[in-house]
C-alpha cells in the first residue's frame, strides 16, 4: 500500500487529472447529444406527420404525392385556389412593406434618442414594448375602428395591414436594434464624423449604420418571420394573407392547407437561413476582431392564431 | 515628478497653418454643477496648448464647447476672431482625436482618415493622395487596409491623429488621447504627436489629467479647477512658480512645511527660502516645497547640516526606489516632509535611519497655515 502512494505521488498532478477531465468531456457530449435529440424530436414530429398527412393516398393505404404535384403547379393552384395565390401575394406585399415602414420608423429615432434625447430611452423602450403584453384580439378590437377610417381614406387593401404590423413587430424589433446599438459606442462615432464634417444625414446613413447592420437585418428577419406567421388581426380584419387563405383552403381541402402550411414554413425557414449565412459572409469579409455585431437571429414564422 | 523636458519650451514652428483660439467668459451648468464657470483663456497661433486638472475641472468640457460638441451656456468661442459659438460641429473645421477609440470600424485605417476629405468633396485621386500622406505622418502607411479591429490601440489612435490632421484642421483638439494606452507606448506616442504637430504647425489644444504628460508636450499650460483657469504659463512656469495653492498642490508633489515671515522670506526650522507672488500673508504660515528642494544627509555624514544651525533633524519613514532617483519620506517635528535624491545618495537610507534635512534656496508659495492636506 505504501508503495502504491509512493507511486502516485510519483504521477504529475496533471497526468492523474487527465482521465477525469477525459470523463466529464465524455458525460458532457452525452448530455448534449440527449438535449439536441429531445428538441428534434419535439420539433421534427410535428412536420413528419404533415409529411404523412399530406403524402397518404385518398383510398388511406399506401403513398402519394399528387397534394404537392398540385402546390407545384402553379398555374393549376392559381385556378383550383385563387384564395390562396391571393394570400401569398398579399403577405409578399406586407413583408416588404412592413419591414420598410418598422425601419424607417424605428431606426433614425431610436439612433437619434440614443445620441440627442437619451432621456427618452426608457419611455421608448416601455412603449415599444407594449404590443408584447396586448393580446392580439384586444389589439383587433382596439384596431377596427381605426381600420374603418383606413377603409374610408385607403380603400379594403390587404396591404393596408403593414400599419398594424409595424406595431406587431416593434418589439421584436426594438429589442434586435437596441442590442445593436449598445453594442457600439454611437456617440463617439458620431462626434468623431461630425468633427470631420459629416451632417446628421450622413452620420446616421454612413457611420452609424453600417455598424449596425447585423441588428437591422436581425429586426427585419424578426418582422418577416412575424408577417409570415400573422393570422387573427387580418382574419378579424376582414383582409387577406397567406395565413387566412391556408385557414380557408383548410376548410375545403385539409390535405393541400396542411401541405402550403409546411411548404410556407419551410421556404421561410431557407430563405431566414440564406439571409443569415449573408449576413455571416458579409461580417467575415468586413473587419473581424473589434465588431461587436449580434449573431443574425434564425427564426420561423410565428403564428399569432395562439396568442 | 521629472522636470519639463526641454523639448517643451521649444515654441511652435513658425506658426504653420494654426488660428489664434480664444475662449471668453464661458459657462456651462449641469444642474447645480457648474462645468465651466467663466473660463477665458488665449491660445497663439501654432502652439499647443494642454488643458490640465483633476476629474471633473471641465477641461474636457471647454475642449467639446471649441469642438461644437457642447453647447455653453454663456460666453464666447473666437477662431482667429470669427465668432464661432453657434456654428455646428461640421463647419468648424477642427480634428478631434478622443479618449475612447473612434476609428470607424466599418472602414479601413485608409478610409478612416479619408472620410474628413470625403465629407469635403475632395476628388478620389487627391483624397487616396493625402490620407496616404496622413498615414505616412504617424509612421502607419503600411496598415492602410487593415480594419480598427485589426489594431492595436496605439496604432488605432496614430490613425485618429491621421485622419484629424489629413482634413488639415485649424484647430487640432486632443481629449485625453493617450489615456487608454500602456505606459510605454504613452510615452512614445506623446512625443510623436507633439513632433507632429511642430511638424505640421496647426494650433493644437491636448486635454489631460497627467501632468507629466501635460509638461512634457505644452508650449502652454492651463491649470483648471471647478470650472476656471488656475494658472495659464509655460510648463516649467507652472512648474517652479505655481499662482495659486491649487496648481501648487496639483502639479507635482510639495510638502507643507511650517515657517514664520521675516523680509519677505519664509523661515523654517530647515533654512530660510524666499516666497514666491501670491503667497498668504502673515506672520505664520506653511511653505509649499517641492521633493527636489529638500537636501537629505544621513547623520555624521561629510555633508550633514547638524550645527551649521540650517538644517533639521528627521527620521527615514520610507524610501522608494524610482530608478535614476529615489524618493524619501521624512517624520519631522513638523510633520511628515518628501525629499528626492539621485538613487546613489539614498543608499542606507533605509526605515529608522536618523537623517539631517534642509531646505534649498528655491521660491515656494506659502498658504495659511494647517488647511488643507499637502
Amino acid at each position: 500500500m505504501a508503495e502504491l502512494t509512493a507511486l502516485r505521488s510519483q504521477v504529475p498532478p496533471a497526468q492523474r487529472r487527465a482521465p477525469l477531465a477525459r470523463r466529464r468531456r465524455r458525460r458532457q457530449a452525452l448530455q448534449r447529444w440527449v438535449v439536441v435529440t429531445v428538441l428534434g424530436i419535439f420539433f421534427l414530429l410535428p412536420l413528419y406527420a404533415m409529411v404523412e398527412f399530406t403524402t397518404r393516398a385518398p383510398s388511406g393505404s399506401g403513398r402519394t404525392l399528387d397534394v404537392w404535384r398540385t402546390l407545384a403547379d402553379v398555374r393549376s393552384l392559381a385556378d383550383q385556389y385563387p384564395d390562396l395565390l391571393d394570400g401569398l401575394v398579399a403577405s409578399a406585399e406586407l413583408v416588404l412593406l412592413t419591414v420598410a415602414l418598422m425601419l424607417v420608423l424605428l431606426v433614425p429615432t431610436m439612433i437619434w434618442v440614443r445620441l440627442r434625447l437619451p432621456w427618452l430611452r426608457r419611455p421608448m423602450e416601455f412603449v415599444c414594448l407594449l404590443p408584447l403584453t396586448v393580446p392580439a384580439i384586444v389589439l383587433v378590437v382596439g384596431l377596427a375602428p381605426v381600420y374603418a377610417w383606413v377603409a374610408y381614406f385607403l380603400g379594403p387593401a390587404s396591404w393596408t395591414l403593414c400599419f398594424a404590423y409595424a406595431i406587431l413587430v416593434l418589439p421584436f424589433a426594438y429589442r434586435a436594434l437596441d442590442a445593436g446599438l449598445q453594442a457600439v459606442d454611437v456617440r463617439t462615432l458620431s462626434e468623431a464624423a461630425r468633427s470631420l464634417g459629416a451632417g446628421w444625414g450622413t452620420v446616421i446613413t454612413r457611420v452609424v449604420l453600417p455598424n449596425i447592420r447585423s441588428a437591422v437585418l436581425s429586426a427585419s428577419f424578426l418582422s418577416v418571420a412575424l408577417v409570415l406567421g400573422e393570422f387573427t388581426v387580418a382574419n378579424l380584419l376582414s383582409r387577406t394573407n397567406v395565413q387566412v387563405a391556408i385557414n380557408l383552403l383548410g376548410k375545403r381541402d385539409p390535405s393541400i392547407s396542411v401541405a402550403v402550411s409546411l411548404a410556407a414554413l419551410l421556404i421561410a425557414f431557407a430563405l431566414l437561413l440564406v439571409l443569415s449565412l449573408a449576413g455571416i459572409r458579409r461580417r467575415r469579409r468586413g473587419p473581424r476582431a473589434g465588431r461587436t455585431d449580434e449573431p443574425v437571429l434564425a427564426v420561423t414564422p410565428v403564428s399569432l392564431e395562439e396568442t | 515628478m521629472s522636470t519639463p523636458a526641454v523639448s517643451a519650451a521649444v515654441p511652435a514652428a513658425g506658426g504653420g497653418s494654426g488660428s489664434a483660439v480664444r475662449l471668453e467668459d464661458l459657462h456651462r451648468s449641469y444642474g447645480d454643477v457648474h462645468a465651466l464657470d467663466g473660463l477665458t483663456l488665449d491660445v497663439e497661433p501654432g502652439s499647443m496648448l494642454v488643458l490640465l486638472g483633476p476629474s471633473g475641472c471641465g477641461k474636457t468640457t471647454a475642449l467639446r464647447a471649441l469642438a461644437g460638441l457642447e453647447d455653453v451656456d454663456r460666453g464666447r468661442v473666437l477662431v482667429d476672431g470669427r465668432d464661432v459659438t453657434d456654428m455646428p460641429a461640421s463647419k468648424r473645421d477642427m480634428g478631434m482625436v478622443f479618449q475612447a477609440y473612434s476609428l470607424f470600424p466599418h472602414l479601413s485605417a485608409l478610409e478612416n482618415v479619408a472620410f474628413g476629405l470625403r465629407m469635403r468633396r475632395v476628388g478620389t485621386a487627391e483624397r487616396r493622395r493625402r490620407a496616404g500622406e496622413a498615414l505616412e505622418l504617424v509612421g502607419l502607411s503600411g496598415l492602410a487596409d487593415r480594419y480598427a479591429g485589426q489594431m492595436s490601440g496605439g496604432q488605432q489612435q496614430r490613425v485618429a491623429l491621421a485622419r484629424a490632421l489629413a482634413i488639415r484642421p485649424r484647430v487640432l483638439l486632443l481629449d485625453e488621447p493617450l489615456s487608454a494606452l500602456d505606459a510605454r507606448v504613452r510615452t512614445q506616442l506623446r512625443e510623436e504627436i507633439r513632433r507632429i504637430q511642430l511638424e505640421v504647425g496647426t494650433t493644437a489644444v491636448f486635454v489631460t489629467h497627467d501632468q507629466e504628460e501635460a509638461l512634457a508636450v505644452a508650449d502652454q499650460v492651463g491649470v483648471m479647477s471647478a470650472g476656471r483657469l488656475e494658472q495659464l504659463a509655460a510648463p516649467q512656469e507652472v512648474y517652479d512658480r505655481p499662482a495659486t495653492r491649487f496648481v501648487a498642490e496639483f502639479v507635482g508633489l510639495s510638502s507643507r512645511v511650517p515657517a514664520t515671515v521675516r523680509d519677505g522670506r519664509a523661515v523654517t526650522a530647515a533654512g530660510e527660502v524666499p516666497l514666491l507672488p501670491g503667497s498668504a500673508d502673515g506672520p505664520r504660515v506653511d511653505v509649499l516645497v517641492r521633493p527636489e528642494s529638500v537636501v537629505v544627509t544621513p547623520d555624521g555624514s561629510p555633508g550633514s547640516p547638524e550645527g551649521a544651525g540650517t538644517g533639521a533633524r528627521g527620521r527615514v519613514v520610507h524610501a522608494s526606489f524610482l530608478g535614476a532617483l529615489a524618493r524619501v519620506r521624512l517624520a519631522t517635528d513638523d510633520g511628515e516632509v518628501l525629499a528626492q535624491l539621485p538613487a546613489v545618495d539614498a543608499v542606507g537610507l533605509g526605515p529608522g535611519t536618523a537623517v539631517s534635512w534642509r531646505l534649498a534656496a528655491t521660491a515656494a508659495l506659502a498658504v495659511p497655515p494647517g488647511e488643507g492636506t499637502s
